[in-house]
């Protein structure tokens, strides 16, 4: 799945790639191809949880890898990272499970604005704690 | 059959972005009071199925990859704090847009050996209106400038807070992070009108 950058066609111009890019994949296999979403798109720190058992059909394994590591609440970012698969991809296959009612989605306030005072207090009292 | 978990919604969460050169700490600062060993994620660049393409001097099939590490803190059982690392190569700022937004702040991580290095993250911030703090990470205890040198070379306005950490150490770390939120809160209690 990994090219070998040396294999890559073209030598047209400073190459946009390098070493701390990290490697050169097609990652977008697991989707059948799919890179958009759609218009649902999950934020990084949005939660999901499974509201489904494990024994449920999925669409693939990448999408049981999914709802096994969703049967408690997780953030997008965090499936991403545990999955090891792009975030892009998961979006797709989050979005996936999502149309066939198999996971909950709670998205972050959608909001600019800075939290609240209280939420704000909260978090200094929770860090001082640390 | 299938039973609806009926656990407690899942917590709040919020994030905090942490910037800074290559080799500023980043990492090293998430890594220091996350709960979580950093876990990374990656977002892919492709140009496959994109309406914006320029592929100039770019082979189509080409993809890269760009890593993003984070942690995470649970404050209480509602409310999760994430730590995001942002990724150092400058040319991937549109990232930073998606981090940034909803952010509740940023730790801007100046190293005084390539102070240069956190300009472009401080106008980032700067311009987004994004509350941020200056941490100057001091690598072996060695600390050759004082607060207000450094906040004269960066050109930074009198209100934001600059302060020295050491990015390994955890009550250190934690202490950037409080000087941060309590900056938002002054900021947010401002913004609200008095009755």
């Amino acid at each position: 799945m990994v090219a070998d950058r040396s294999e890559l066609p073209g030598d047209d111009g400073p190459a946009w790639w390098d070493h701390e890019a990290g490697p050169v994949v097609r990652p977008y296999m697991v989707t059948g191809g799919r890179v958009d979403p759609g218009n649902d798109d999950f934020d990084l720190i949005s939660h999901v949880v499974a509201i489904i058992s494990l024994a449920a059909e999925t669409r693939s394994p990448e999408h049981q890898s999914i709802l096994a590591l969703t049967q408690e609440p997780r953030s997008v970012a965090e499936v991403a990272a545990r999955v090891d698969l792009p975030l892009g991809v998961v979006r797709v296959l989050l979005c996936d499970l999502l149309a066939d009612g198999q996971i909950a989605r709670y998205d972050p306030p959608d909001t600019e604005e800075l939290p609240n005072i209280e939420t704000l207090q909260a978090v200094i009292h929770g860090l001082r704690a640390l | 059959m299938d039973s609806v978990r009926s656990d407690a919604a899942p917590p709040q969460a919020l994030k905090i972005l942490v910037a800074g050169g290559f080799g500023a700490g980043k990492t090293t600062m998430v890594g220091a009071v996350s709960e979580i060993s950093p876990l990374r994620t990656e977002e892919v660049l492709t140009t496959a199925g994109m309406d914006t393409d320029d592929t100039t001097g770019v082979d189509t099939k080409t993809t890269t990859t760009v890593a993003m590490d984070f942690g995470r803190i649970t404050i209480n059982p509602s409310l999760v704090l994430y730590l995001f690392g942002t990724p150092g190569q400058n040319r991937f700022w549109f990232l930073w847009d998606e981090l940034a937004t909803g952010a509740l702040g940023a730790v801007v991580i100046a190293d005084t050996r390539r102070l240069a290095d956190s300009f472009a993250a401080i106008d980032y911030f700067e311009q987004r209106g994004t509350p941020f703090v200056i941490a100057v990470n001091c690598f072996d205890a060695e600390q050759v400038y004082t607060d207000q040198q450094v906040r004269e070379a960066l050109d930074i306005d009198g209100h934001v807070p600059i302060l020295l950490c050491d990015a390994r150490d955890r009550i250190s770390v934690k202490n950037v992070l409080i000087t941060l939120v309590e900056h938002v809160l002054v900021m947010v209690r401002s913004a609200v009108p008095a009755v």
